[in-house]
């Protein structure tokens, strides 16, 4: 009991400061690869305190309230996961932090935000399948959808599921908004949406939604760690180095890729569902 | 401790302009220049924009879209007018279309002249804009943010331009002696 309320705690505390410092990462090697300085390393938190500064502008009342709920949907969802609860329960928290920023975006009645909330509905179409894959896998494994038991199980989960580990990683970049796939929100408004999703939010509001981004990718990394946690503090080690790689990877995708369609987001996103998710299970399942 | 100062986010638009001063803006994002080394971004968003850099002159038909563009950033926000044109509307000035300088139409509180405007001149317009933009968060903070009077801001204004222009023919007398 106490281990679980320090570990939500923990992740509460430090999930904004570690997705921070991930995120102020990201800008200086994106910097680095285009051959540039970059900015300072605590820059996110600069602009998240900038934005705080921020006068408030509010296209409509009741945007602020579905932010909000956004904000402490992704918490919660990271917390039932680090206090090792059940991985569905997670799963169906983090759909509904998404809905709520959805219907934010089309709350605000801008042409550019309720197109973004559009595709980004398209985009849960296209990773839902395969984190959904994930969790029945763990399942198939460890016998059990519960986080806790999965982490302290004997085996290392990662080999008997190679594939549905790399369908993770795939759909990671559509849950990073990582181009090709930064269709309802791209990290520079320079698309033809503007900003899409987020175009209409300023100030706290945005700081809101940025803070609740790090949460969010501290938990999906948490995901890629559960691949790897086998109880010893080997697992870890390899799991947390995997993690930085998987996060590093995405960088290093964003940089090297134009924009796709929505098309093949789906497409793609479905066919590594289909091919690594299914036939690692239907193997899994046969053994 | 004010963070607007560290990541000031920029707006660009382009008035009239013959391109020249757009491509110089441009040109500070290049790794040459690079201005995301002080946080600054150019986001295509007045709502995320803390700095509406203007190029070119206004003329009659976006008028409306430089006004709309300015009351849709939120307060702090700096109006830096980057090239003569901007400024008081350059050879353009005479054109029958032509309302002359940005702060016909709106409030601008940095001048940067040149024709084009270099990238150093551009970046230290948009780097003294953050001394205002300073000034502004304090004034919002303690509730006293008001539009400011007509006159007094002329005045300062053309300190500001005068300012620049010291400052402008300093960058260049520094890049010969380089």
């Amino acid at each position: 009991m106490i281990t679980t309320i320090i570990s939500v705690v923990a992740y509460v505390v430090l999930a904004p400061l570690v997705g921070g410092l991930l995120a102020g990462l990201d800008r200086i090697v994106s910097a680095r690869m285009q051959g540039r300085v970059g900015p300072p390393l605590l820059q996110p938190f600069y602009d998240v305190f900038k934005l705080r500064e921020k006068e408030d502008i509010t296209v409509n009342n009741v945007q602020d309230f579905y932010v909000t709920c956004f904000f402490f949907f992704v918490v919660v969802t990271g917390a039932f996961f680090f206090a090792g609860g059940d991985l569905l329960l997670v799963i169906f928290t983090l759909t509904l932090a998404s809905v709520f920023l959805i219907v934010a975006a089309f709350s605000s009645n801008s042409p550019y935000s309720q197109i973004g909330a559009e595709r980004e509905l398209l985009q849960m179409m296209a990773y839902e399948p395969m984190v959904l894959l994930t969790a029945i896998g763990f399942y198939m494994t460890e016998g059990s959808f519960k986080v806790k038991d999965i982490i302290s199980g004997g085996a290392m989960d990662f080999l008997p599921l190679v594939g549905v580990f790399f369908g993770f990683i795939f759909i990671l970049t559509l849950k990073f908004r990582k181009s090709p796939f930064d269709l309802s929100m791209s990290h520079h408004a320079h698309q033809e949406l503007v900003k899409g999703l987020v175009t209409e939010f300023s100030g706290k509001t945005m700081a809101l939604i940025e803070v609740a981004h790090w949460y969010e990718n501290i938990f999906l990394l948490g995901f890629v760690f559960l691949f790897f946690a086998n109880g010893t503090i080997w697992g870890a080690v390899i799991g947390v180095v995997v993690c930085l790689l998987a996060y590093f990877l995405e960088v290093f995708i964003d940089n090297n890729f134009a924009r796709m369609k929505w098309q093949v987001a789906i497409n793609s996103a479905w066919l590594v569902a289909l091919i690594l998710g299914v036939i690692n299970l239907f193997i899994v399942y046969l053994i | 401790m004010s963070y607007v100062t560290k990541s000031p986010w920029v707006i660009h638009y382009d008035g009239s302009s013959c391109n020249g001063c757009d491509i110089e803006v441009l040109a500070c994002l290049t790794p040459m220049y690079d201005v995301e080394r002080f946080g600054i971004i150019n986001t295509g968003n007045p709502k995320h924009a803390d700095v509406f850099l203007v190029t070119g002159s206004v003329n009659e038909q976006n008028k409306g879209v430089v006004k709309q563009i300015y009351e849709q950033m939120p307060e702090p926000k700096v109006v830096v007018a980057v090239g003569i044109c901007a400024n008081n509307g350059g050879i353009f000035r005479e054109c029958y279309n032509i309302m002359g300088g940005v702060d016909t139409v709106i409030p601008v509180d940095v001048y940067v002249p040149g024709c084009a405007a270099r990238p150093e001149a551009i970046i230290d317009g948009v780097v003294k804009g953050l001394g205002v933009l300073e000034e502004k968060r304090k004034a919002l903070a303690s509730g006293q943010l008001t539009a400011p009077a007509a006159p007094e801001e002329s005045e300062q204004a053309e300190e500001q331009e005068a300012a620049s222009e010291e400052n402008g023919t300093e960058k260049v007398e520094e890049k010969e002696e380089a």
